[in-house]
């Protein structure tokens, strides 16, 4: 009975001070400072030329305001659009691969005992203990010529072709297949947590009522399950390939240097060719191409719920 | 007051449970037990249930009811026993192969169809053209009177619709069997009434066999041809509410449905209707029905339901009164609750129709007043345990 009254005065407390402006105000001040002013510097920067001085950009000469060379090489050049493909490519493979392990893995969490849910939970997040790059140098090791997993992978795979197809070993390092897998292995906990998060609010009696109604399991799976993870679906998705798109480490180190990703692209222009500007147009044109549809699904789910809202009225 | 002879009622019971056995049950189960581990959910339990009843499990929370209306549509496995619907062995077969449907207690509406789409769901495994569901759809949302709300969600109809679209959804399979759990108990009270005699209502269109898991005695005594109470995994007693009502097998049955007056007493002597029973707490005999199995000197208990028993301030000097004071009263309209001390200190709960308009301060006892209770032999429950 005290509570409300003790509530409403840490309330006041808390209005007066003007607390609850300084808690709505933080996130946006972090996002000003920290998202929107960078990307204006590197949004400026793209339209600058480049000059042979520290910083290596000026604005004025020619081009007083705006230079539009960044953007005409990167539409005229083939190296930009092929490396866009490559990323997007690798990305959405990976994706894919990561939604095929990581949707059943998700599913098995939520129907095992609380106890063994903790455990499995516990090992989903484990990896991220140890360095990332600590782990994809593990996976290099792994890949190598002489690793006993590319021996044992050839070996199986000389086991299945003819004797004269036989190999001495798999080529994996330095390809994009070398690529998709340490993005799925590393990117894989990134698909299963929000996946988890919203199969396990589903009330499992929908199952039960399907089932009741006739439906096999696997059709219960298709009608019930399947359309009612599509958020944790989209949600996992988005995780995972916006930054597997712009990734830089990973291609790096095990990708080819004939198929560059354009995270690697972004870098080499900025270190090794020292074209700021350029690298900034790239960079970019990357967020348009990775914001601009999540905008447009943003938009149009909120005004599929709004709908649902404003015809929501139910009549008793 | 019930004036009917005790043995009348009694060949009545019996001949009922004679004509039964002579054909198979539409609906039997036996023998099913089912284990949580130690815990022991259903404990051996075997029922009848004819085609067309409405049939209630009635129990508290834990007594076993949900669970054996879960193994009946196929979600648990009993741990022993068989369960026959329409003569076949149902024991092994899954939900999906069963031609069982239910209405649960959530109701467990698919979010993401439409009130139609939710009724044609179990349809879609039925071997009929595309017309023919249609059809079916439609006479379900006429006999649930949701034609209008067909295109909604279920999150945009109100609690009283979607139980109905639940009910549509279960029925639209025409299954031999429906089980309902607790099919009320998300309604209000005023709903809830109106949506029991729609039930019945359907239940008497559609002809299904239904069977209701309640916990609310009311609700299964109205709903119900027959109902079966349980009580930690066991069923206590099964039949009509009338005979579940006015005869009681053990203190358990009296005490859960409805309210009653329990002593303890011990057997004087026995009569061919009658038996004398002496309660300590009256300070002296009376009167009561004869049961069957009970032995001269045996300990017994004595139940009396509030209503039937008869409040005066005289001596109505007939073989079962007992004096008492009224400790407190309560006045609701249609009847009068009193609560009446007897020299031992025991109270007891009286239920008196107020039949006749009375004035203030013409009630026919008033708090402190000294009365006399008297009940009918006929209508005092002995009870062996």
């Amino acid at each position: 009975m005290n509570e409300p009254h003790h509530d409403s005065r840490f309330q006041r407390w808390f209005n007066r001070r003007g607390w609850i402006k300084i808690t709505i105000a933080t996130p946006y001040v972090w996002l000003i400072l920290f998202f929107l002013l960078p990307f204006a510097i590197v949004l400026a920067m793209s339209f600058a030329t480049r000059t042979p001085t520290a910083p290596p950009f000026s604005f004025g000469g020619d081009y007083p305001l705006l230079n539009t060379r960044t953007y005409h090489r990167l539409v005229e050049d083939s190296l930009y659009i092929r490396a866009y493909l490559t990323s997007i490519f690798n990305a959405v493979i990976a994706t894919l691969m990561c939604l095929l392990i990581g949707y059943p893995m998700a599913l098995g969490l939520t129907r095992v005992s609380k106890s063994w849910r903790n455990i499995l939970l516990m090992l989903v997040i484990l990896p991220f203990w140890t360095s990332f790059l600590l782990r994809v140098y593990a996976w290099m090791g792994l890949m190598g010529t002489n690793s006993w997993f590319n021996k044992l992978i050839t070996s199986g795979y000389n086991y299945l072709v003819p004797a004269e197809d036989a190999l001495r070993y798999i080529p994996m390092m330095n390809t994009n297949f070398a690529v998709v897998l340490v993005t799925v292995y590393s990117y894989l906990p990134f698909m299963i947590l929000p996946l988890f998060a919203n199969l396990e609010k589903l009330d499992f009696t929908l199952n039960e009522a399907a089932m009741d109604l006739g439906s096999r399991p696997s059709r219960v799976f298709l009608d019930v399950t399947l359309p009612q993870s599509v958020p944790g679906i989209i949600a996992g998705s988005m995780l995972v390939f916006i930054p597997a798109s712009g990734e830089l480490i990973i291609p790096s180190l095990v990708g080819s240097s004939s198929r560059p990703m354009i995270g690697r692209v972004i870098s080499d222009e900025f270190a090794s060719a020292r074209d700021w500007p350029m690298a900034s147009a790239v960079a970019v044109a990357l967020l348009l191409l990775l914001v601009v549809p999540l905008m447009v699904y943003t938009y149009f789910d909120g005004k599929a719920h709004e709908k649902i809202k404003s015809s929501g009225g139910a009549d008793a | 007051m019930t004036d009917i002879p005790a043995i009348t009622i009694d060949a009545d019971l019996q001949s009922a449970s004679v004509k039964k056995s002579a054909e198979p049950s539409f609906i039997r189960i036996e023998g099913v037990t089912k284990k949580f581990g130690s815990f022991t959910a259903v404990n051996s339990v075997t029922l009848e249930i004819e085609k067309g009843e409405i049939f209630s499990l009635l129990g508290g929370s834990g007594c076993g009811k949900t669970t054996l209306l879960r193994m009946l549509a196929g979600f648990e496995e009993p741990t022993a026993g068989r369960i026959y619907i329409d003569g076949q062995d149902m024991t092994d077969l899954p939900p999906y192969e069963r031609p069982v449907n239910m209405m649960f207690q959530s109701y467990a509406l698919f979010p993401h169809m439409t009130v139609a789409k939710n009724i044609a769901y179990g349809l879609k495994h039925e071997r009929m053209t595309a017309a023919q569901r249609d059809d079916r759809v439609r006479n379900m949302l006429d006999l649930v009177q949701l034609t209008d709300f067909a295109a909604r969600k279920p999150h945009q109809i109100s609690g009283g619709q979607r139980q109905r679209v639940a009910l549509a959804r279960a029925l639209a399979r025409q299954p031999k069997l429906l089980l309902l759990d607790e099919p009320l108990a998300a309604l209000d009270k005023k709903l809830r009434e109106h949506t029991q005699f729609e039930l019945m209502d359907i239940q008497d269109k559609t002809g299904t066999t239904f069977i209701v898991v309640t916990h609310d005695q009311e609700e299964a005594m109205t709903l119900s041809s027959r109902l079966a109470v349980m009580d930690k995994g066991r069923i206590m007693q099964i039949g009509t509410a009338t005979s579940v009502y006015e005869y009681p097998q053990s203190r358990f049955v009296a005490g859960f449905i409805g309210s009653i007056n329990i002593f303890d007493g011990k057997v004087v002597s026995i009569g061919d209707t009658t038996t004398r029973v002496h309660v300590p707490e009256f300070g002296g005999d009376i009167e009561a029905r004869s049961v069957e199995g009970i032995e001269d000197g045996a300990q017994i208990s004595l139940a009396i339901r509030p209503e039937k028993l008869t409040i005066s301030r005289t001596n109505p000097q007939s073989a079962n009164s007992i004096r008492g004071i009224v400790r407190d009263l309560a006045y609701f309209g249609k009847d009068s609750l009193y609560r009446v001390a007897l020299p031992s200190g025991h109270i007891v709960s009286v239920n008196s129709v107020n039949a006749r308009r009375i004035g203030e301060n013409e009630r026919v006892a008033d708090w402190e007043d000294e009365v006399w209770l008297s009940f009918d032999p006929n209508s005092a429950i002995l009870l062996k345990d």
